[in-house]
């Protein structure tokens, strides 16, 4: 389990080693009183000591010197005693990492164990099992560097690039239409006759029925106008009807004469136009293909004419999973796909190993499926389950590599990691190794405990 | 530190050119002209070892260089690539007591760590005499350390340029601004009302921002300032710190002119920006070096056609040329290596080197006119008008854990800032807290 990008010699590799070479240790050649069975001491200690030097070598004294060496400054020099444990729980941005390491813990494993769990027994039902068992256990073939890669482009902003957004847009496309004029706005200046009050374009000046008006607009792509557009027109002055056009102030090559209608300029056709009295609509009208419109029916008196925000809401463009906020859920989306099907070939294997009678002996006994699942297959899978989810806590606890990769520049630090952090400040243009050691430290004081209930467990299935 | 690789343009052809110039040279007997280099043909059986960060193209030119320098000498030069990590590969070699002659460096900051650990040779008066004549003191002092000058310049990236792609502005009906104000109040909104997008930020670099910083502080600040702040001598809460954020927050706090708007622009990295404007074609301008080229080609653009640059431009009262750079040292005080840095530093080498693609010299004394791109001679123009005020990358210049750390110090408060443009005073307070943290 321990993974190849982690192989940087911190002692939380100690501890898979710990536990691979536990039973060893805890079987010590016991000299019996009188006639000795066993191996004689030095041969025993003999044997034993391969083992033993390697042991020391590699995890005993990597782990006694991050203790020491977290008690020393970043040259490593002065002896600054516990100042860099103090720093780990003073600064705001290691806080961040113990939060987000606590979020992760109390996430990941759960869900990852849920998940195997369906998985492994819907799979047992199902003609074709073995081949979906296999479809869901293939990202563990991909090493975490890889699908972190995968993963950055799933989570890209632009649904053009970005699976996850193209999903979720296109969904939402279905239940919305877009036919308005993302990004257009009046020009920023006090001679534009309109200007932008909560989304909407309003003309500055009140209009009285029989006036013609005019919207300039800017800001538009004109790739992204449609295929049909068509020459901007003005319209003429009507008795009784505020009359206008909305169109595309804008000229390519030059800026154009500024609010006159250009020939070369498109007018905007569908775009609501309202004529408001005293908070109320009192008259609505859509464009023609040449952006003129006639808003009629008005009763005589002063209107504020204004193009409603509708016309230019920007098309929904999915969520922001590589943002400050959904970046932790994001990548822990990731780590599941990686993992769910670990656990499922697990639990799996546990389930195969129940003992089919007691299933049968509950059904006859008029148990639903769900009170057998709940009542017989829980109960019997549970020290599966368990150490699927003392596991995962281990590995969750060092995430590293798809923090590092699927979280951007500017949104690591919102991301971070203990594990992260501690490679960071020690070797990732931070160079202080002190305050590195006193994170590795403190990350192995929080995996100890989950390896001591590992270890025992393993002995005692002994 | 990003690796300079202008397209290569002419290649073949000045590679002949650069090839004849080295053969030719050689019945002359030496050089006629710019400064006194080494006398001809007087090492004749010594060799010299050089280790560099250069492979490909940019080792293949390099070794060009070196070999106009044996046919003039009669050295013999082994170039040793050292891969991307400097560092890790002189340390072993300077404690096993088996240094080559010659270092090129990618950060200054080698320069005062080896200097501290006695593992350089000072410059002989011959090399120094070159240095004065062909940069000004700034270089000098850059390549110094504990009063004594180690170090030498040899090649330059070129920090303050902004590309732009030419048919958005011709659509825009725009010309390349020369003053930030017309930037920020004309060619930016003229952009944007012709539904382009000005600029594609690569917020999430965390060092394209810095060095978007480094531009508009010189240029607003001048030089002198700019020295001060790099060695922490004023502090980051200063009032003309305050002016160049602002400069800044003209683009950071306008939604319309990044594409993207701000939380778009915070999630763009480095190459990505570029296809942003080249590829994608949604906006219209990179702020960044002149190793932007790679990537527009890369995007399918042709540089010098429908990719192009203008200068920084001027914030303040001089124009911005913020540097880039490799510094050659000698780590072993031999006669050849003497020479060869001498001859590094000296316009004459410079030139043999300036004919090739992919380089830009900081010399001032090497003609623009032997740059084989357009492109390049605009930018070697600009260094050498500048003269005094051109400057090292300041992100460079800091301890690592301030300038140069993903996530942290100044890369990730100019990041707030792009996420947060109304609280300048508060960034300037964090910005001052974590320097002050970092240059103690």
């Amino acid at each position: 389990m321990t993974d190849p990008l982690d192989g940087r010699g911190d002692p939380r590799d100690g501890d898979d080693a710990v536990r691979g070479a536990a039973p060893p240790a805890t079987d010590p050649p016991r000299p019996t009183a009188p006639a000795r069975l066993g191996p004689s001491p030095a041969l025993a200690v003999s044997f034993l000591l391969p083992a033993a030097v390697l042991l020391g070598a590699l995890v005993m004294y990597p782990i006694a010197y991050s203790v020491v060496r977290s008690l020393y400054d970043a040259g490593g020099d002065g002896f600054v005693g516990l100042e860099n444990y103090t720093a780990i729980f003073t600064d705001p941005d290691t806080l961040v990492t113990i939060r987000n390491n606590v979020i992760w813990v109390v996430v990941a494993p759960i869900v990852v164990t849920v998940i195997g769990l369906i998985f492994a027994v819907l799979t047992e039902r199902i003609r074709w099992g073995t081949a979906f068992k296999l479809v869901v256990f293939m990202p563990m073939a991909v090493s975490l560097l890889a699908s972190g890669v995968i993963f950055r482009l799933v989570y890209e902003q632009d649904p053009d690039r970005g699976v996850a957004n193209a999903v979720i847009t296109t969904v939402a496309d279905v239940f919305r239409s877009n036919t308005g004029y993302p990004g257009a706005r009046p020009r920023e200046n006090d001679l534009a006759p309109a200007t932008v009050a909560d989304g909407a374009v309003v003309l500055r000046q009140p209009t009285q029925p029989g006036q013609s008006v005019l919207f300039p607009l800017v800001g538009l792509n004109r790739e992204s106008l449609p295929a049909d557009e068509t020459p901007a027109a003005g319209a003429p002055a009507r008795p009784g009807e505020i009359t206008g056009t909305v169109w595309l102030d804008f000229t390519p090559g030059s800026p154009g004469a500024v609010n006159t209608i250009d020939s070369a300029e498109k007018g905007l056709g569908g775009v609501s136009v309202e004529a408001v009295a005293g908070g109320k609509v009192a008259g609505t009208a859509v464009t023609e293909p040449n952006g003129t419109f006639a808003i009629t029916g008005l009763a005589p008196g002063s209107y504020t004419v204004r193009l409603p925000a509708a016309n230019f809401e920007a098309p929904f463009n999915g969520l922001t999973w590589l943002g400050p906020t959904l970046i932790t859920p994001a990548i822990i989306g990731a780590y599941i796909w990686v993992w769910a099907g670990f656990a499922m070939v697990l639990i799996a294997a546990g389930l195969a190993a129940i003992p089919r009678d007691a299933l049968e002996a509950a059904r006859i006994d008029g148990a639903t499926e769900w009170q057998v699942f709940r009542k017989i297959t829980v109960p019997l899978l549970s020290p599966v389950l368990l150490v699927v989810f003392v596991t995962m806590i281990i590995n969750v606890l060092k995430v590293f590599d798809l923090v590092f990769i699927i979280a951007p520049g500017s949104v690591q630090p919102d991301a971070n990691v203990i594990a992260l952090e501690m490679w960071r400040v020690s070797f990732g243009g931070g160079g202080n190794q002190g305050l590195g050691s006193a994170l590795a430290i403190f990350l192995l004081v929080l995996v100890l405990p989950f390896m001591f209930f590992n270890v025992r467990r393993f002995r005692r299935e002994q | 530190m990003k690796i300079l690789k202008t397209a290569a343009v002419l290649s073949g052809l000045c590679l002949a050119v650069a090839a004849c110039g080295g053969a030719a040279q050689e019945p002359a007997g030496g050089p006629a002209a710019s400064g006194s280099a080494p006398a001809a043909k007087s090492l004749e059986g010594v060799t010299v070892e050089v280790a560099a960060k250069w492979t490909g193209e940019e080792q293949a030119n390099f070794e060009q260089v070196l070999k106009a320098f044996t046919e003039k000498t009669g050295a013999k030069v082994t170039y040793a690539s050292t891969g991307e990590d400097t560092g890790a590969y002189l340390g072993p070699r300077i404690q096993g007591n088996n240094p080559p002659d010659i270092a090129i460096l990618p950060q200054p900051g080698l320069v005062q760590q080896y200097a501290d650990a006695k593992a350089l040779k000072p410059l002989t008066a011959e090399v120094q005499k070159q240095i004065d004549a062909n940069y000004t003191p700034y270089w000098k002092n850059l390549g110094s350390a504990n009063g004594q000058v180690y170090g030498v310049l040899v090649k330059a990236a070129h920090k303050s340029t902004v590309w732009y792609r030419v048919p958005a502005f011709e659509e825009a009906g725009v010309q390349p601004p020369a003053t930030w104000d017309d930037l920020i109040g004309k060619t930016a909104p003229a952009l944007s009302d012709s539904g382009t997008a000005p600029f594609a930020l690569c917020g999430a670099s965390g060092w394209t921002l810095t060095d978007l910083f480094e531009n508009v502080y010189l240029s607003s600040a001048g030089p002198e300032n700019y020295d001060k702040l790099a060695k922490h001598e004023i502090p980051w809460t200063d009032p003309s710190v305050t002016t160049a954020l602002e400069k800044i927050t003209q683009i950071f706090g306008k939604q319309e002119f990044m594409l993207g708007g701000s939380s778009g622009a915070l999630q763009t990295d480095f190459p990505t920006c570029v296809t942003q404007v080249y590829g994608q074609k949604k906006a219209a301008m990179v702020i960044e070096a002149d190793f932007v080229a790679a990537s527009a080609v890369q995007s399918g653009a042709k540089v010098g056609e429908d990719a192009k640059i203008f200068p920084f431009p001027k914030v303040g009262a001089i124009d911005p040329v913020v540097l880039g750079g490799d510094i050659a040292v000698a780590l072993k005080d031999s006669k050849g290596g003497m020479a060869l840095l001498e001859y590094l530093a000296s316009a004459e080498g410079g030139s043999v080197w300036a004919k090739l693609p992919g380089y830009l010299s900081p010399n001032r004394n090497v003609s623009p006119d032997n740059y084989p791109s357009e492109l390049t001679r605009q930018l070697a123009q600009t260094i050498i008008q500048a003269g005094e005020s051109v400057r090292y990358d300041m992100s460079d210049l800091a301890p690592s854990a301030f300038g140069g750390t993903d996530g942290k110090g100044e890369w990730k408060l100019l990041q707030d800032l792009l996420r947060s443009p109304a609280d300048i005073k508060g960034i300037q307070a964090k910005l001052e807290a974590e320097a002050a943290k970092a240059y103690k």
